[in-house]
């Protein structure tokens, strides 16, 4: 029988929650990294016993952890596992060593991004945002991070390389934070092409590689942003998460900061579907394992108020690839609610009643057996949770 | 031998008790120490020290002999209590977050 491994980044540490497909009992393992954040965790596609997770803390700084055996060990990559490696020997230890590329042979190195107060501001690395693990090699994974860049790694993450053509693009000097940072969030790779990346960033907006990460264009045409005034702006969109479905790369969908919108032609033009939505602000967004147009969000009541609108917890679905919605309630709290859904707590399993799972601020996980129609708390005591990601395992 | 006693969380990076030694290749100076902690502790590269830059990280001061050594210039000598091992070289996460 098929089982699910739900693995969960909070404020204060790893968890990882295991079912079988029936997803109605679960184990907890965790703790693991207790103390340190966990800004997110992922299986690798070709291998998931393969899991990349992202720790950091504001006294140490970066770690990055690997496991080889599904989360029961870990180790930072280039270290041995229960022990130091005797000096001298090879380069170690450089796990967390992100390095921006100021090159002058591998394309035009930036130092500068825009500030909050509009000046001109040195580009600092602060923390991993995402680990994207490639589809196909398990050694190779991409991290997201802050201030805005993307890293690869093709040695199961012990060194890291930026791809330098994208924060060097020309529009660089113009993305500016918002108000969690200047983040690389989102990383979707295309299964149908190995050479088309889609990555967003707060705030800059939605970028799109077709070489593999050498050049990289803006993809943010139909975005409209209160806050800027020109209606065509290039970058500057405050762009909260992107998600699409394996079957369909060139449609995708975003959560702005405001507005939910929709492409389906890899980013060229997108369209509002935010429609009978109470309120289209929020952070997460997802699609159905098994259907492409069915979509789902959290909305929160505002940019200033990061709670459920009305102190009640709703998933809106929409099965006809938005604009119309419908709320999903059963099993959630529909009274004095006031958690927050950040930009990865939520993801989906590809079981055949697709498993709908995401984590909220207040330290619930919820899970869905059947695509939204019923809820239920898998936890509801943990740290604040950063992020959630499904592993369907055979 | 110099006796280093590391945050919670680093010793458990580095797998580690509560007090660690290292050997120190002639002068024990702070990035002597340093060097030499992270060339036999590679995992804790980066969390002590930035990568590039080699300063110390922000919320970690060093303790010499009940001195706050965190400003002393890199190549200041420790004092002998330090380097015949009868006080600790201390790094400590400094408190902060309320």
């Amino acid at each position: 029988m098929s089982k699910v491994r739900v693995l969960v980044g909070t404020r204060k540490g790893a968890f990882i929650l295991s079912s079988d497909g029936k997803r109605e009992k679960w184990d907890v393992s965790g703790p693991h990294f207790a103390g340190w954040e966990i800004y997110h965790m992922k299986g690798s596609p070709a291998d998931p016993n393969r899991i990349y997770a992202s720790q950091c803390s504001g006294w140490f700084g970066q770690i990055i952890q690997r496991s080889d055996d599904g989360g029961k060990t870990w180790h930072q990559p280039g270290t041995a596992k229960d022990q130091p490696p005797p000096p001298p020997g090879p380069p170690v230890g450089e796990s967390n060593k992100f390095v921006y590329d100021a090159s002058e042979q591998t394309g035009k190195p930036l130092t500068t991004h825009q500030w909050y107060d509009g000046t001109q501001h040195p580009w600092e690395f602060k923390r991993v945002w995402h680990l994207e693990p490639s589809l196909t090699e398990p050694d190779t994974v991409y991290a997201g991070i802050e201030d805005a860049a993307l890293f690869r790694s093709t040695d199961g993450g012990q060194a890291w390389k930026e791809l330098p053509g994208l924060r060097g693009s020309d529009t660089g000097p113009r993305w500016q934070p918002g108000a969690g940072g200047m983040c690389l969030h989102s990383i979707l790779l295309d299964p149908s092409n190995p050479k088309r990346i889609f990555i967003a960033i707060s705030a800059a907006g939605a970028f799109r590689t077709d070489d593999g990460g050498k050049s990289w264009k803006p993809i943010n045409r139909g975005l409209k942003s209160e806050y800027i005034p020109d209606p065509n702006a290039e970058v500057g969109h405050c762009v909260h998460h992107i998600a699409n479905h394996r079957s369909r790369p060139n449609t995708l969908f975003m959560q702005k900061h405001w507005d939910v919108m929709r492409t389906d032609d890899a980013g060229d033009n997108w369209r509002e579907i935010s429609g009978n939505l109470p309120t289209d602000f929020g952070f997460v967004i997802d699609v159905h394992a098994h259907e492409p147009e069915t979509v789902y969000v959290v909305p929160i009541k505002s940019d200033s108020e990061h709670f459920p609108l009305d102190g009640k917890l709703r998933v809106y679905r929409s099965r006809t690839g938005g604009n119309e919605w419908e709320a999903l309630t059963k099993g959630l709290p529909q009274s004095d609610c006031y958690v927050n859904v950040l930009r990865d707590a939520m993801s989906v399993d590809s079981l055949d009643s697709c498993g709908v799972y995401f984590g909220t601020t207040g330290g619930q996980v919820y899970t869905s057996a059947d695509a939204g129609n019923n809820w239920a708390p898998i936890v509801h005591d943990l740290p604040a949770v950063l992020s959630v990601e499904v592993q369907t395992l055979p | 031998m110099i006796r280093v006693v590391l945050p919670q969380h680093l010793r458990t990076l580095a797998h580690v008790g509560n007090e660690i030694s290292v050997e120190v290749q002639g002068r024990a100076t702070l990035r002597s120490v340093l060097d030499a902690l992270e060339d036999s502790y590679p995992m804790l590269r980066g969390t002590i020290r930035d990568h590039v830059t080699l300063e110390r990280r922000a919320f970690l001061r060093f303790f010499v002999c009940a001195e706050d050594w965190s400003h002393e210039a890199p190549d200041s000598a420790l004092p002998e209590e330090i380097v015949s091992g009868k006080e600790p070289f201390l790094i400590i996460g400094a408190i902060a977050g309320g």
